[in-house]
């Protein structure tokens, strides 16, 4: 995936890619053979437009050709059946097909929201639900996923083929979610937009060099998403928390793939036009005394950027936004990070309480994160000895390499300081 | 031909790295990075991961159900694999030269290790005559 701007046609196809196919899929019903039809098509595309230039009206154009295409193969399928059926009907199947009406946008949008509630249909398992909505709502073709989640395309192609299987048998119709719908489901499409979004941030170094970015992909299509429900506020949420955070990507990794925590981060570096626009989003948001998940973490993650340099960061009001969301949510993470917040407010000893209760609550067992903050508090309350013991626990623990590293890192550090 | 490049630590308990300075830890993790970006720049590499210490492994055998009877404690073994690379190459001779470049790897004072790297042969599919 390359930036939109270096590559106008592709960004042009992935934009028409969700439309193109709810097109097509209204019209032929299965799912499986429009979207494979749909990605011929944008393939068609990629490689004559650049050549002979883009077409007047781009959507119909790729609306006829998955058409044909799709013909083609309901024909060949039909020859090879029962040969003689073909006679039944003697007006050629490509002009039984009335191009739809360009202008109707508010179809194009409708089919934009059915189809990412296929694609994240609580019948599919979530490493297939996110494969099919990269491809079949962002455009990416198989190959281009499994780069980005590095594994072998066949592995790809055979997670995506096996997630339209499960939509064909749940026999869910395309249609226009209703209010009810929307309401009961758009948790799982953001839930999966944030999967995505995560997947592609968390990626560091080493070979995940060559990841495609899908962070960007993520924002595209909660964008996208916002622009069909601007009044949904966990949706804005979610997209102000993917700006503000991906705002400060480029500071939070050194040269070597290493990660640098927020409080070290050289602030200059984050993305100030991103964090405006994640901002302005999440203020008018908030400012419509709507409040969810995503909206208040989009809060605390503004607070973070909105400090100039780390000692500014309002923390009294970030400890007031994770009480919030205590009372949203009984994550155990989020608990943890509740105790980090009140170990900035009230001093890491207030914080080292709240971690024992935590810990006696067994509800984060077995997790590294615990060790890794017990560390972090003790180290602040002057206790290197013991920080030494709990970074080096939460290293052997934690299964991200680039967070072990940072671990071992603190764990070494510290115990230089000691003299040992 | 596809070679499978294992990097062993020699024992149980923790890995050596934890208890080295920090200059060294940078050393080591710079030389890997590097590592990798040649060869996946020379079109060789095909993979390459790092795998979790031995705390988080465990021992797995089917019962007489069939469900899973899991180790605990990853019982007494005189190597354990610490991460691996997968390449491409030519020749096993570029293989081996591939695995004395890992093993130089900077270890404690910036000495470099010179560990034992296991090279295997990733078999083929069958030959083109059997297609």
């Amino acid at each position: 995936m390359k930036s939109p701007a270096s590559h106008p046609i592709e960004s042009l196809l992935r934009e028409h890619a969700p439309r193109v196919l709810g097109a097509i899929l209204r019209r032929f019903r299965d799912f499986g053979a429009s979207e494979d039809a749909v990605q011929e098509a944008l393939l068609a595309a990629a490689m004559q437009w650049p050549v002979g230039g883009v077409p007047e009206n781009p959507r119909a154009w790729l609306i006829q050709v998955a058409s044909r295409r799709i013909t083609d193969q309901v024909r060949a399928e039909a020859a090879r059946r029962h040969r003689e059926e073909l006679v039944v009907s003697m007006v050629p199947p490509e002009l039984q097909l009335v191009l739809p009406v360009m202008g109707d946008e508010s179809m194009g949008r409708d089919d934009t929201l059915a189809l990412l509630f296929m694609c994240c249909h609580p019948a599919l398992t979530t490493s297939s639900a996110i494969a099919l909505t990269l491809r079949a709502v962002g455009g990416l073709t198989t190959a281009e996923i499994a780069r980005a989640f590095l594994v072998p395309e066949a592995t790809m192609a055979q997670r995506i083929s096996r997630a339209k299987q499960s939509i064909h048998a749940s026999g869910v119709p395309f249609q226009k979610p209703t209010p009810e719908e929307t309401a009961a489901r758009l948790g799982a499409v953001l839930h999966v937009l944030y999967l995505i979004f995560n997947e592609g941030y968390t990626a560091t170094s080493g070979p995940q060099v060559l990841r495609t970015d899908l962070s960007g992909e993520a924002i595209r299509l909660t964008r996208m998403l916002h622009t069909l429900l601007p009044e949904d506020g966990e949706v804005a949420g979610l997209l102000a928390l993917m700006l503000l955070t991906d705002a400060r990507r480029a500071a939070r990794t050194g040269p070597l793939g290493e990660l640098i925590p927020l409080d070290a981060q050289e602030r200059g570096r984050w993305d100030a036009a991103m964090i405006a626009e994640g901002v302005a989003l999440i203020s008018a948001t908030l400012s419509k005394g709507s409040l969810g998940l995503y909206q208040v973490q989009a809060a605390i993650a503004a607070v973070h950027d909105e400090a100039v340099r780390a000692e500014d960061t309002d923390w009294p009001q970030i400890l007031a936004l994770y009480g919030v969301l205590m009372g949203l949510t009984d994550n155990p993470m989020v608990a943890l990070n509740h105790a980090i917040a009140t170990a900035m407010v009230h001093g890491p000893r207030t914080g080292l309480t709240l971690l024992d209760v935590l810990h006696q609550s067994g509800r984060l067992d077995g997790s590294h994160r615990l060790d890794a903050v017990r560390a972090h508090l003790l180290e602040r309350a002057g206790e290197p000895a013991k920080a030494v013991v709990h970074y080096r626990k939460a290293a052997e623990r934690t299964t991200s390499q680039p967070e072990r590293d940072y671990l071992l890192l603190q764990a070494a550090r510290l115990s230089e300081g000691m003299g040992a | 031909m596809k070679y499978m490049l294992m990097m062993n630590h020699a024992g149980q308990g923790p890995y050596a790295m934890m208890s080295w300075p920090q200059e060294d830890i940078r050393a080591h993790i710079a030389f890997m990075v590097s590592f990798a970006k040649k060869l996946s720049s020379t079109g060789e590499l095909l993979a390459a991961e790092g795998l979790a210490g031995p705390d988080q492994a465990r021992l797995v055998k089917a019962g007489a159900d069939g469900k899973p009877i899991t180790d605990g404690v990853f019982p007494e073994s005189k190597e354990f694999l610490v991460g691996y690379w997968m390449v491409e190459v030519d020749s096993p001779e570029r293989a081996h030269a591939i695995a004395a470049e890992a093993s130089t790897a900077p270890g404690l004072g910036g000495k470099p290790m010179n560990m034992n790297i296991e090279v295997r042969q990733v078999m083929s599919g069958p030959p083109p005559e059997f297609l």
